[in-house]
């Protein structure tokens, strides 16, 4: 019998979600939700005694299909259905061979990317975009998704319930060969970036990593460079930085549970693979004129991919490529990571200025890094007594376990 | 070795929510791992078939025919299996496992009449 990957149902509920709602259109978007809903539970019923069939993504598109021509049957005279397909929909004698025509491989092809399209509308808040993306294309429940944000389940329901309602006015899935697709593209790139990042360096309360949310932003990173528009070089950086910046996962989380430094990882638990896949990526963003931040962020993972140790490290282009990511996005907490690679490169002096003379500084006042950087840098100028106190500031904002556990050895580190 | 019927009751007014595909994997994974137990320790004859929720119910020889399964009845049976065990009590036994339980169904075990 086979059995399916740990993430087969919610990978298939995405992209069933995504051809239902082609068909019966976005206004229908509920409508669509409860067939691929049917459909899942009912295979779940039927594979639990018979078996999961060999081509159990074939059949659950088949399952789709079934339901969707009955509901369609059911519901022709009172709902309106996607536009393009018009009356072809209203007579019974058209209506199974244009179902079976919508349900071909090419006419699947590009729907799930549509869809993730549709969620990033510009009128919707990022972090909607990121929410509807979970829910709509991941398969994540409101509950599972709300869990992840670190939101409860009503204030999540209400922001879903928002970002489906602006869809359900567009009538149709976004269309991939208009004029709007550039611009499109790039605030995708950017919830998917967000998608990443909360999954990296998230504040959730018990895992410090959410390795879950990671693999999906890189799957649908995945989908847009095999997805000839939208395999852009910016979509190629955004891809890379991902990649090898999961590369390190293995080695940022010990067995414990605990946070590892950059500087204290074992280096032999990253991923090769992942890593030779980041560069290829990499390789391949550097095709346009084009520099976005993505590219910056990828070619600084890049270097530390490429060293054997934190001594190894070419310090001098991180603090360069810092500089970069500053003149296209500027932001404390890169000014911060900049700060701390100068103090690699020159000595915790010169990365103790660079701390201080970050604009904006009072926006890091509640982030446990940038006091534990400070720790870092008096630490290594052997002022023992300061160090502790900045890592006792930062041991008071820490988020969760881990970085607690993290800063207190810090503060041994201190004693010793 | 003796045969059984395992009847899978489950609540008629489920009050559920739907599950997240997330849920129907783990509920998936489960069932799967106690059938692949149970058939490797010999104990499946048949592992069955789910059912339908909706039917009909045929009331007499008139044909006066009702939506069914049972409108009284608390439970609806959602699926059977055929076991083969010792005897009632290692069936019982054996139904033990059954992830059932975790949305609200039971198991009714029904030893098979030998001529």
């Amino acid at each position: 019998m086979v059995v399916p990957d740990e993430h087969f149902f919610r990978r298939e509920a995405g992209r069933l979600l995504a051809t239902l709602t082609r068909i019966l259109g976005v206004h229908n978007l509920a409508l669509a939700e409860d067939v691929v809903q049917d459909t899942l539970a009912s295979a779940v019923e039927v594979w639990t005694f018979r078996g999961v069939p060999e081509h159990a993504s074939a059949w659950l598109m088949t399952a789709a299909k079934n339901r969707a021509i009955s509901v369609l049957r059911r519901e022709r005279t009172v709902r309106k259905f996607a536009p393009e397909l018009g009356r072809l929909l209203d007579s019974e004698w058209t209506l199974k061979p244009v179902l079976d025509e919508q349900f071909l491989p090419r006419a699947l092809k590009d729907d799930e990317l549509r869809m993730m399209f549709s969620c990033c509308h510009p009128k919707l808040q990022q972090d909607v975009q990121v929410a509807l993306i979970l829910y709509l294309l991941c398969g994540f429940s409101v509950g599972e998704v709300a869990s992840a944000f670190l939101v409860t389940h009503e204030a999540m329901e209400k922001r879903i319930s928002r970002g489906k309602k602006l869809l359900a006015k567009s009538k149709k899935l976004f269309e991939l060969s208009t004029d709007d697709f550039a611009p499109r593209l790039s605030v995708v790139h950017r919830a998917l970036y967000l998608l990443f990042s909360e999954g990296y360096h998230g504040a959730h309360p018990e895992q410090v990593v959410r390795v879950d949310l990671c693999h999906e932003a890189m799957r649908l990173a995945r989908l847009l460079v095999d997805h000839a528009p939208a395999a852009t070089p910016a979509t190629h950086a955004l891809a890379a930085l991902m990649y090898l910046d999961a590369a390190r996962l293995p080695g940022r989380v010990d067995e414990a549970g605990d946070l590892t430094a950059l500087f204290d990882q074992d280096r032999s638990r990253w991923d090769a693979n992942l890593i030779a896949e980041g560069l290829q990526l990499l390789e391949a963003s550097a095709a346009g004129q084009e520099i976005t931040e993505y590219h910056v962020e990828a070619a600084i993972a890049a270097v530390h991919a490429a060293a054997g140790s934190p001594e190894q490290t070419r310090w001098g282009d991180i603090v360069s490529l810092y500089d970069s990511l500053m003149r296209i996005r500027p932001s404390p907490v890169v000014a911060l990571n900049r700060a701390i690679a100068i103090a690699q490169h020159l000595g915790p002096a010169p990365g103790l200025e660079a701390l201080q003379s970050i604009p904006e500084a009072d926006r890091l006042s509640a982030y446990p890094f940038y006091s534990a950087a400070l720790g870092e840098f008096e630490l290594r100028r052997h002022r023992r007594d300061v160090a502790r106190e900045h890592f006792r500031t930062a041991h008071g904002l820490a988020r969760n376990e881990a970085e607690r556990r993290f800063l207190e050895r810090r503060i041994a580190a201190c004693e010793a | 070795m003796s045969e059984f019927l395992y009847l899978y009751r489950n609540p008629a007014n489920s009050q559920f929510a739907p599950d997240s595909p997330h849920q129907l994997q783990e509920r998936l994974a489960k069932w799967t791992a106690w059938f692949k137990d149970l058939e490797a320790k010999q104990h499946i004859k048949s592992p069955g078939h789910p059912l339908e929720s909706k039917g009909a119910v045929v009331k007499d020889k008139r044909g006066t025919v009702t939506d069914g399964p049972y409108a009284e009845s608390k439970d609806i049976i959602g699926g059977y299996s055929l076991i083969e065990a010792k005897d009632l009590a290692q069936a019982a036994e054996l139904a033990r496992g059954c992830p059932i339980f975790e949305h609200g169904g039971v198991v009714e075990v029904r030893p098979i009449r030998q001529m």
